[in-house]
This record gives C-alpha cells, structure tokens and sequence, in this order.
C-alpha cells in the first residue's frame, strides 16, 4: 500500500519521490520521517495538508541524523517501536549533514538513513553539491565552469565508520532495492542505504527517461549496486565489460553534459574505469 | 542546607525534574554540568537517555528530535557553542517546543575568553526563548525547576542563564528540596498540542505559506505576553511550596510604598553585588534586578520606575555600535516616562565589578546628564 498521496508537489518524473514510495512500502506505517531541507520537504506540500501518511518531522537542513537519533531516543522512552528513518537528499548528505551523520554512524544510533542522490542542490535550482559528478553543468558551475572534481566516496566514508548496513540502490532494480529495504529493517543500529535518483529538471533529460538514466548508471558503472554488512561487501552489480557504450548514452541523453566533446567524455571515461571502488 | 556550584545546583534540579532524554556537547564552562548529569545517568540515579554529539548544533536538533516524541529534555552550554546553536534555537522556539537549556554566559571570541558576558544569551534575545537570569546558586537551582512547568504550559523553550565562574563554579549553600516536594509542585502535567501520531499521523514543521506562518508568529507573540503571567503565577506556586520567591523583578529599597528618585537596575550577579552596595546606602537609591528578558516584564518595570527620576542600567555586555543591551531594553519599557536611562558598561570579559565600581556609577550618574552612548566604568 502506498503511503503517499496524491496531491504532492514533485516534480514529473521525479525517481527521489518512487524511491520514497518503495522504501515507505517496505516499511510500512510505523515509520517516522524524519525530513531536512530538501526537495521531499517541499514534496510532501504545505501546511496544514501532507501527502505522506505516516509522521513526518521536518527538521533543519544539518541536522537530519541527530533529529532522528533524538525522535528514537524519544519514542525509546515511551517503549513505541516504529522505524526511524531520514529521507535526506545529497546536500543535507554529502555536505552540510555529514558532521551529524558521522555523529550519528559513529554512535551507531538506531535509525535507516536514505539519501536520495540527485546530484546537486536540485531543490535551490541545481547548484554544485560534493556528489555532482565530473563534468556537469550546474548553476554554479557553468559554462566552461563544469565541475572538475569527481563525486565523494560517501559510501567509503561511511564504511570507515564500521556500521551494520551500508547499501546502494535504484528503483530501475526495484527487487533489489526492496531486497535491501528489508534487510535494513530487520537489522537494529546505524543503517544507511544511498539511493540514486535520476532528476528530470536538474539533469535536463525527458521524464520519461528517469528509470533508464537509473539503469545506464548502474550499467555502465557510475553507480555499483553495493551492499555491506557489518564491513563485509558484496557486489550485486558492477560495470560490464562494453560499458563504454552505456557510459556514452548515460552522458548524451542529459543536458547537464552536453558541453563535454568527445575528448573529455573519453577521459572521464578513462578516470571511471581506473577509479577504485576499494572492494 | 547543601555546599552547591551553581553548575550543580542545575544538575541537581535536572535530576529532580525527571527529564527522559538530555544531549550535550562540552564546552568550558558548562561542562561540570553535563559530566555530572553523565554520571548521574550512568549510575541510574538519573533514569535518562544521555546522548553525546558532537556539536552544539546537534546537542539542540537531539532534543528537539526527542521533545516532539513527547520527552522532557535538557542540554547546556555556553559562548560559541549557544552561537553555533543559533539557528535551532529558532527550530525549537518557532516549533513549540518545551525545552528547557542552561547556559552559562561566557565572553564570545575572539579573543579567546572562558570569563562571563552575557553577550551570548543577548544576542539570541529574538529567538523565541523564554531566558530567566539568576543571582545565586538557590535561584539557578529554583529557575531550573519552575523551566519545567512554565515551558510545557506555555510551549515555549526556557533558557535558564547564570555567569560563568561566578555562580556556575562559586559554591554556596543551596536548599535542595525532596523528591517529593518536586514531584508535588510538578504533579499537573499539561498536554502536548502535538507529538508523533502513528493512529492519526500528520507532518510537522513543514513547509508553511505567507499567511499560515504569519499566523503561527503571531500565535507566539501571543502565548509570550501570556508566557508573563504563567511566569508571575509560576513564581507563586513556587513559593507556596517552597517558600522562596523569585518574581520578575526584584530587589532592595524596592516595595510598594517607597520610591527613590534613583533606581539601579542590574541582572545576574552584578545584582548581589548591587544588593550588598545598596543595603544601608547613603545615597536615595533602590535596585531592580531583572530577571526576565523574554517576555521583558516592561510592565511591573514601568511601575517599579515611576515617580523616579534616573533609572541607571549596567550591563555586563556590549551590543557593539549601540551599548548596552539591558539599557536599550529599559530605555523602550520606559518610553514616554519622564526618566533618564544612563547606560554604563562594567565586567565584561568577566572583569570584576565590585560594590566600589557600583558606587562610582550611582555617582557618576548623579551629577551628569545622560549621554545617548554608553560610559564604561573604567572612564569614570
């Protein structure tokens, strides 16, 4: 059963709000949101109406995990069971949250934190976050301003912190995603799964392309479907072989790099395929 | 009778109030009171979550988390820690939250400075926090408790605030009341508006359009001008079981009947200091101490103030630019009165402020006209 109405407020094509959706699914009702600043802040629509039919506490852009960690303590205190989770996006992740996360990973506190990746402070207008991969077109990086630095190792600075669950995930593997949701729930402690979710208006594609641009990034090894348990990893799927070509489509359908000439798409290439996903 | 800190007087009230859930960074010097609530929890003398962060920012956003999952709270802290705290502190007050925070005024940087100042509550004057300012050990430890039920009546976060050294590593005998006493003067309990509803769930602190939110504000304004009464019957109950009394304003020479043509108005402990100075005094002075800056208790000021001729503030703080902040609020309470507001700087950065220095200022306000900028006690 959904736990989202309809009536909110996302975007066409929006893979933040389905991944939501999906992970709400497996969760089911007992579930507090605990949202920051983000575009699934604005998604869930204005007071005094919500789409989200679970609790949903919005909190300060930085402060998504320790917001959570003090609803768990909270609820603990009355003896409720329910799932904690973060519904976070790159931003209050990678960036402006990554003090509090680290706080809340090294504590091991008890909650599921998500982030859903799309790339960029899309919520703002498309600005560059830590996460904006090579390349890219953003309103702070234009022109030929296009970000030079490659995408953090948000999963490697998790890993350093030892917590029991680390996984990645896109609705373009449904099964897999929900597979992991799942796992995520039964396990007490710091979970955290990093979602990616194509985004339609900052990435400038079609929304009909949403799942596919998902698929192309798995496909061609821009994002691995990663699963570690207590620091074990294991890889679902990884780059294959003649990934140069899904690598090229991924790139090409999006406005964001339709400045980079064949030249920079074959470095950008080349720097993928030697990048250490330190397995 | 106990030997308390004002540090300890706060933990022992904490204790006292039964909170669920604390959450606190250290910093200098409010850490004797958090080490003490930490060990408190981990003995079970205190049975409470104790969350350890690692910052300010997320000290406040923890039990912010915790107190709209329905839990009592507390955390403390100081200077730099209550400034990068800012922009929660505007959370929990514009959240409704009933949250309650000692905080130990500490000079802000730089220079480094761990000496009072009250720059650093001041500045947070506009956040939505009811701030109470204490002059012992026994009023720290009293503030403490009636935060409590004057916050989850009001829905408003409390701010209980004492000098750094002065009160918060001064030890002095404090009456510490029973368990029992406390649970009595605690025993009504009030209904929060709003929690975490899995029946009946909805979203809080969403995104809120123009006229909702200026709905929402002026509901707060609202429930702060309400806030002055709760505090004035809080002060009341307190008293009837207690036996002491901490009104919104206080001090020596001041009743009813007698009105000096000079009123000194200090805040903190400047205030024991004044009372000292000004018990048997030569001159025609009485003192007001503030213990209010949020909901300012400008009316009891103006009546307190009436018929006087000069009311001499000093501040222990500096709003550069302008001088002091007390004064300035005394100066917009008293508008309209025929009364001079003089204005004079004294102890910040936790220099001393002695009865002499107090001394020096009644009469350097008696024989001059008041100057719109502040004087500082060492230009005398």
């Amino acid at each position: 059963m959904s736990l989202i109405s309809k009536g909110h407020i996302a975007c066409q094509g929006c893979a933040a709000l389905s991944t939501a959706n999906l992970i709400l699914e497996e969760l089911g009702p007992r579930t507090v949101a605990v949202i920051p600043a983000c575009c699934l802040s604005v998604c869930n629509g204005p007071y005094p109406s919500a789409a989200f039919k679970i609790p949903v506490v919005n909190c300060a852009f930085e402060t998504a995990a320790i917001t959570a960690a003090g609803v768990r303590a909270g609820l603990d205190r009355k003896k409720e069971e329910a799932n904690v989770l973060v519904l976070a996006g790159d931003g209050g992740t990678y960036d402006i949250g990554l003090q509090a996360l680290s706080g809340a990973a090294e504590r091991n506190d008890d909650i599921i934190y998500v982030c859903y990746d799309n790339e960029a402070y899309m919520n703002t207008g498309i600005q560059r976050s830590s996460s904006t991969p090579y390349g890219a077109h953003t309103m702070t990086t234009p022109g030929d301003g296009y970000k030079r630095e490659f995408k953090k190792d948000l999963v490697g600075i998790l890993k350093a912190h030892d917590v029991p669950y680390i996984a990645t995930a896109t609705i373009a593997k449904p099964g897999d995603f929900r597979k992991k949701v799942k796992r995520a729930k039964e396990i007490k402690g710091f979970r955290f799964i990093l979602a990616f979710t194509p985004c339609p208006t900052g990435w400038k594609f079609d929304p009909k392309y949403s799942i596919k641009m998902a698929k192309l990034a798995v496909k061609s090894g821009l994002f691995p479907l990663r699963e570690i348990v207590w620091g074990e990893e294991t890889v679902k799927e990884i780059k294959t072989k003649d990934s140069k070509a899904d690598f090229k489509e991924y790139l090409k359908l999006q406005g964001r790099f339709k400045h980079l000439s064949e030249k920079e798409i074959n470095n950008f290439y080349r720097a993928y395929k030697n990048f250490d996903w330190k397995f | 009778m106990e030997l308390l800190s004002g540090s300890q007087a706060v933990s022992t009230a904490v204790k006292l109030a039964n909170v669920d859930v604390i959450s606190a960074y250290p910093i200098t010097p409010q850490t004797s009171i958090i080490e003490e609530l930490a060990k408190m929890c981990a003995t079970g003398e205190l049975d409470a979550t104790y969350i350890n962060v690692e910052s300010e920012h997320s000290a406040m956003a923890g039990i912010i988390g915790a107190s709209v999952a329905g839990a009592r709270t507390f955390t403390a802290t100081a200077s730099q820690g209550l400034a990068l705290m800012h922009e929660v502190l505007h959370w929990a007050a514009n959240g409704r939250l009933p949250i309650v925070m000692a905080v130990v005024n500490r000079a802000l940087g730089p220079g480094w400075n761990i000496w009072t100042d009250q720059t650093d509550t001041l500045s947070q004057r506009d956040t939505g926090w009811i701030q109470l300012y204490c002059t012992n050990a026994q009023e720290v430890l009293d503030s403490t408790l009636m935060a409590y039920p004057l916050s989850e009546r009001c829905n408003l976060p409390v701010m209980v605030v004492l000098d750094a050294y002065l009160l918060s590593h001064t030890y002095e005998p404090v009456d510490v009341p029973s368990q029992k006493d406390v649970d009595n003067y605690m025993a009504l309990t009030y209904e929060r508006p709003f929690g975490i509803d899995f029946d009946n769930p909805y979203s809080v602190f969403q995104l809120a359009m123009p006229a909702e939110y200026a709905a929402l504000r002026k509901k707060q304004q609202k429930d702060f001008e309400l806030a002055y009464s709760h505090y004035v019957g809080e002060a009341i109950s307190f008293r009837n079981i207690f036996g002491r009394y901490w009104p919104e304003l206080s001090g020596c020479g001041y009743t009813a009947n007698y009105k000096a043509k000079n009123v000194l108005i200090t805040t903190g402990t400047i205030s024991s200091t004044a009372k000292a100075l000004l018990t048997d005094y030569k001159r025609d002075v009485q003192l007001v101490n503030l213990k209010l800056l949020r909901p300012f208790p400008a009316k009891s000021l103006r009546e307190a103030i009436r018929g006087a001729e000069r009311a001499i503030v000093v501040d222990r703080n500096l709003s550069p630019g302008l001088g002091g902040i007390w004064a300035q609020e005394v100066r917009a309470a008293l508008s309209g009165l025929p009364v001079h507001t003089y204005s004079y700087i004294a102890g910040i950065g936790g220099t001393d402020v002695t009865e002499d220095d107090l001394d020096k200022i009644i009469y350097d306000a008696l024989h001059h006209e008041p100057k719109y900028y502040p004087t500082f006690v060492e230009d005398i």
